[in-house]
C-alpha cells in the first residue's frame, strides 16, 4: 500500500506518540545503571532499557522511511526540539527512589502491554511486526514491575509507605495514557492505529488488582495532568534532552 | 595418644593432604569447591576473585556515565549492553567466590570499607565520548591479556567463569576499537578527541597490568597455583606489542617518546612508568576514588529498604504457603 504524503506525515506523527515513550523511559532507566539496590535489579532494569531502545529504533527507522529526505533514526531521536517530542508525562518523571522507578515502570507496562496487544491487529504490517516482537518483551517487563510492586507494597512498613508515596505521586499522569491526539484519532479510524480509550477500564482494573494484592491503596484522584502527547512537557524534559542530545548538538553532522 | 602425638598426626595428615593437593594442580586437575584445599589457597582465591568482581561493578560507573549521552541510538544500545555484561560478570564472580564460603554481603562490606581493592583504572574519569572507545580498546584489551590465562586456572568455578567473561570482553574490545576507528576516520575534531583519550588512558592501561615483577608480592605463590601464568612485566610487554600496531592503523600517536621497535629483542622498548601515580591511585587518592566508592556505598545504603522489603515479602510468602498447606 502506498501512502499519500499527508498520510505518511500523520503516520509518522502517530509513531512518535508510541516510540517517544520507549525512548524517554529507556533514557531514564539508563541513568540508573550501576546505582541499583541489588545487582540483579540493575541487570533487569538495564535489560528493560535495552528492550525499549530496540523498540524505539524499529519505530524510528520506520518513521524515518516515511519522512523520506534521507532522514535517519538518529535525526528523529536527537534533533527535535522539546515541543516535538510526543511522549506521555509519566515516562519522563525522575528516578526519585526505587519505589518511583518501579511505580513508573508498572503503570506504564500495563498500558504498554495492552497497547501492543491491539497494535498486533493494525492494518499497517510494519507496526504489526514491531508489536509482535515487542509484546514478548513487554510481557516480561510487566511481570518484573508487577512483582516488585507486590514485594515493596507487601514488604516492610517502610517499603509500603515508599511504594504508596510513589503510586500516589504518579497516579495523576495515568489518565494521559488514554488521551488521544488528532493523529491517534485519525490512525485509529483508518485501522492502522489503536483506539486507546477501548482499554482504559481494563487498565485501571488490572492496575488496581495488583495494588490491592500489594496491600496498597488505589488513589482516587479528581484531577489529572496531561500535555506530553501534545508536546507540552514537565520541567524535567529539558534536562533529559540536554543529556540525550548533547553530542549531536555539540558536534553536528558527524558519524559516530 | 598424647596431645603431642595427636598434634603431630594432624600436622602429618594436613601435610599429606597438601601434597595430594599440589600434585593435583601439577597434573592440571581442577580444584572444586568441596575439595580439600589449603586455607591460603582459599583466601587467595577469595581475594583475587572478589577483587575481579568488584572491578566489574565499579567499572560499570565510568562507562555508565555516558549511557545517557551516547551519540547515536546504536552506540547507546551497545554501551547499555556492555555495562549490563559487566554486571553479569560481577554476578558470576561473586557467585564463584560464594562457593568458597563467603557471602556477597561480606564481600560488599570489604569493598565499602576499603579493605578490598578493585582495578585502579576505574578511578580515572570518562570526560569525552572517545574515552568510551579508549576504555574498550585499551582497558578491555589489557584485561583480556590478564584474563585469558585464567581460563586454565586451577580453581574450577573461576576458570569456567573466565571462559565466558573472556568471550564477552573480546567482543567489547572490538567494539571499543571500532568506536576509535570511526572517530579517526571522522572530522579533525573527532580525531583530536580520540588522540586526547589515548593520551590520557595509555599510561593507566599499562599500570593496569600490575606493579613490576620486583614489586609484585603475590606473583610467586600465584604462579604455583596457576592463578597466574605469566609475570606482570611479560603481560605488559605483550599488551604493548599488540597495541602499538593497532594505534598505527588508527593513525594515532602513543604518548611515549621512548617507544621504539627493538629488532634484537623482537619487542617494543618503552619509557618509564610513573609508579608514584600508580601507588597514589591504589592507595585511594586517584582522580575519582572517592566518587566511585561513594557511588557504590550510596547505592548500597539507599537500597537497604528495598532489600529488607524483598526479604520480608519472601518470608511472608513462605508463611502463607505453609499455612495453606497445613
Amino acid at each position: 500500500m502506498s501512502l499519500t504524503s499527508e498520510d505518511s506525515h500523520l503516520r509518522g506523527n502517530y509513531i512518535l506518540t508510541i516510540a517517544d515513550n520507549s525512548l524517554i523511559l529507556a533514557q531514564r532507566l539508563g541513568e540508573l545503571c550501576g546505582h541499583g539496590p541489588i545487582l540483579e535489579t540493575d541487570i533487569a532494569l538495564t535489560n528493560i532499557s535495552l528492550d525499549l531502545l530496540g523498540q524505539t529504533r524499529s519505530y524510528y527507522q520506520y518513521a524515518a522511511k516515511l519522512a523520506g529526505e534521507g532522514k535517519t533514526e538518529d535525526d528523529i531521536a536527537f534533533l527535535r526540539i522539546e515541543r516535538e517530542y510526543k511522549n506521555c508525562l509519566l515516562v519522563e518523571q525522575p528516578n526519585t527512589h526505587f519505589g518511583y522507578v518501579i511505580a513508573r515502570q508498572f503503570l506504564f507496562d500495563v498500558y504498554h502491554f495492552m497497547l501492543l496487544e491491539k497494535l498486533q491487529n493494525s492494518a499497517d504490517e510494519t507496526l504489526v511486526a514491531i508489536a509482535n516482537k515487542g509484546i514478548k518483551e513487554v510481557s516480561y517487563h510487566k511481570r518484573f514491575s508487577g512483582d516488585w510492586v507486590k514485594r515493596l507494597g507487601d514488604g516492610t512498613e517502610e517499603s509500603n509507605q515508599k511504594m504508596q508515596e510513589a503510586i500516589n505521586d504518579l497516579w495523576r499522569f495515568t489518565d494521559e495514557l488514554f488521551y488521544m491526539t488528532d493523529a491517534e484519532k485519525a490512525m485509529a479510524k483508518d485501522g492502522a492505529g489503536v483506539d486507546v480509550s477501548t482499554f482504559k477500564e481494563k487498565y485501571y482494573e488490572e492496575v488496581s488488582e495488583v495494588l490491592k494484592e500489594a496491600t496498597l491503596t488505589v488513589p482516587e484522584n479528581k484531577y489529572f495532568t496531561k500535555g506530553g502527547k501534545e508536546g507540552v512537557h514537565t520541567e524535567h524534559m529539558g534536562y533529559i534532552l540536554a543529556e540525550l542530545q548533547y553530542m549531536q548538538r555539540t558536534f553536528p553532522n558527524m558519524q559516530w | 595418644m598424647s596431645e603431642k602425638e595427636i598434634k603431630n598426626s594432624g600436622a602429618e595428615r594436613s601435610r599429606s593432604l597438601e601434597e595430594i593437593f599440589e600434585a593435583r594442580i601439577a597434573r592440571d586437575e581442577k580444584i572444586e569447591p568441596k575439595d580439600w584445599m589449603p586455607e591460603k589457597y582459599r583466601q587467595t582465591h577469595i581475594r583475587q576473585m572478589s577483587q575481579h568482581a568488584h572491578s566489574e561493578i565499579i567499572g560499570m560507573l565510568p562507562e555508565g556515565n555516558w549511557i545517557t549521552r551516547a551519540p547515536s541510538l546504536r552506540r547507546k544500545a551497545a554501551l547499555l549492553a556492555k555495562v549490563q555484561d559487566e554486571a553479569g560478570h560481577g554476578l558470576y564472580l561473586y557467585s564463584a567466590c560464594e562457593t568458597l564460603g563467603i557471602s556477597r554481603d561480606e564481600l560488599y562490606e570489604q569493598l565499602h570499607s576499603g579493605k578490598a581493592k578493585y582495578s585502579s583504572i576505574f578511578n580515572y574519569p570518562t570526560i569525552t565520548w572517545a574515552d568510551i572507545g579508549a576504555i574498550g580498546w585499551l582497558v578491555d584489551g589489557a584485561a583480556i591479556i590478564n584474563q585469558v590465562p585464567l581460563c586454565n586456572t586451577s580453581f574450577g568455578p573461576y576458570a569456567r567463569a573466565m571462559v565466558r567473561v573472556c568471550k564477552e570482553e573480546s567482543f567489547h574490545q572490538r567494539q571499543g576499537y571500532e568506536i576509535m576507528l570511526t572517530l579517526c576516520r571522522g572530522t579533525e575534531e573527532q580525531k583530536a578527541m580520540a588522540q586526547d583519550a589515548l593520551n590520557r588512558w595509555w599510561w593507566p592501561s599499562l599500570m593496569m597490568l600490575g606493579p613490576t615483577d620486583a614489586e609484585s608480592i603475590h606473583t610467586e605463590q600465584s604462579m604455583k597455583w596457576k592463578l597466574k601464568r605469566k609475570s606482570n612485566d611479560e603481560l605488559r610487554q605483550q599488551f604493548i606489542d599488540q597495541t602499538v600496531p593497532q594505534a598505527d592503523i588508527l593513525g594515532l600517536t602513543i604518548p611515549d617518546p621512548d617507544l621504539k621497535w627493538n629488532e634484537e629483542t623482537g619487542h617494543y622498548d618503552f619509557g618509564e612508568i610513573d609508579w608514584d601515580e600508580f601507588w597514589q591511585v591504589v592507595k585511594g587518592h586517584g582522580p575519582c576514588n572517592k566518587e566511585r566508592l561513594g557511588a557504590r556505598v550510596d547505592a548500597w545504603n539507599n537500597g537497604k529498604w528495598v532489600r529488607d522489603a524483598a526479604m520480608a515479602y519472601a518470608e511472608k510468602n513462605e508463611k502463607r504457603k505453609v499455612a495453606k498447606a497445613s
